[in-house]
């Protein structure tokens, strides 16, 4: 294909996606994007409402779903249970992942959209747990990374609570444009 | 009075402002990372097998199902027509209509029946 002159490009918007890309990303979205009030802001929409995907592998996925039900009541933390990785933030790695599995987590971790954070929830997703054995992966951070570890077998649902608390100081603390700022692009 | 809807109207054009701020101002600050793993069906993290928008559902379903609609409906218009029966100075003309209306969805019934659409292949 011809290259053209960037200007003409510019000018000459041709798609609605250069017409984005353009004001994704130009000088004042830029200076935007460096400002300390701009990323406390962004960090704080996105720790305010985080929203794990509806994904259990074993009992722990039990403690989980005791976590979203009424006691406990997640949703008035904004941490809405979704049915889809395109609409999620988090995985809650719920359960003792066998090696089977492990592939599909992977999958679905990559097509969770950008931001996203895993969490382990009990000891098998975390390291294994009990089954050090030929068929379970010894820990989730094999396969994906994870951003936060909650100990218990199963852990109980305050205590993933508490893994939901400490994911969002995490997130408060991270540089939210890390993405742009290094150029990370994937394959 | 119409003026009174006003408020209405102000609410609509707030909401629908607000949405579209909303989806504008957070494409602005979202990353963009798309890659083919990402783009790929989400088929539960399984390899997705064919054209997702293909689809692996028969075409019949399809066809029971619109058979079944136009007759569902027809069973809508039963009651209220089944209502007004009892005023007698329509009763009659009222009677023939429906079986009138019945008699021509009946046909094409038969007709799709004749055609072998209710045959499961």
């Amino acid at each position: 294909m011809e290259r053209k002159h960037p200007l003409e490009e510019t000018i000459l918007f041709t798609r609605l996606e250069d017409v984005a890309n353009v004001l994704r990303n130009n000088p004042v979205m830029n200076r935007l994007k460096d400002n300390v009030v701009t990323k406390n802001v962004v960090n704080w929409g996105r720790a305010s409402s985080l929203w794990p995907m509806t994904f259990g592998l074993a009992c722990c996925a039990i403690e989980m779903i005791a976590a979203a039900c009424s006691r406990y009541d997640l949703d008035r933390m904004g941490i809405v249970f979704r049915p889809s990785p395109r609409q999620s933030d988090v995985m809650v790695v719920a359960g003792t992942m066998t090696k089977k599995i492990a592939p599909m987590v992977k999958t679905l971790y990559d097509q969770m959209a950008e931001p996203r954070w895993v969490i382990a929830q009990g000891g098998c997703a975390s390291a294994g747990g009990p089954y050090n054995t030929y068929a379970v992966v010894q820990g989730t951070d094999l396969v994906i990374p994870v951003d936060v570890y909650i100990p218990g077998c199963p852990p109980r649902p305050d205590a993933l609570l508490f893994g939901f608390l400490q994911l969002m100081e995490k997130i408060k603390r991270e540089q939210p444009f890390v993405l742009e700022e290094r150029g990370i692009k994937a394959g | 009075m119409l003026l009174s809807y006003l408020p209405v109207l102000l609410m609509l054009g707030f909401v629908t402002f607000l949405a579209a701020m909303a989806i504008f101002v957070s494409s602005l600050f979202r990353p963009k990372n798309p890659y083919k793993q990402k783009l790929s069906p989400w088929e539960c993290g399984m390899e997705p097998i064919g054209e997702a928008n293909a689809g692996h559902f028969r075409i019949h379903f399809f066809i029971v199902a619109i058979l079944f609609i136009v007759f569902d409906v027809e069973t809508l218009f039963l009651f209220p027509w089944a209502v007004i029966l009892t005023d007698k100075s329509i009763a009659v003309f009222v009677f023939i209509e429906m079986i009138i209306f019945i008699v021509v969805l009946a046909v094409g019934l038969i007709y799709a029946w004749v055609k072998g659409a209710l045959e499961w292949v």
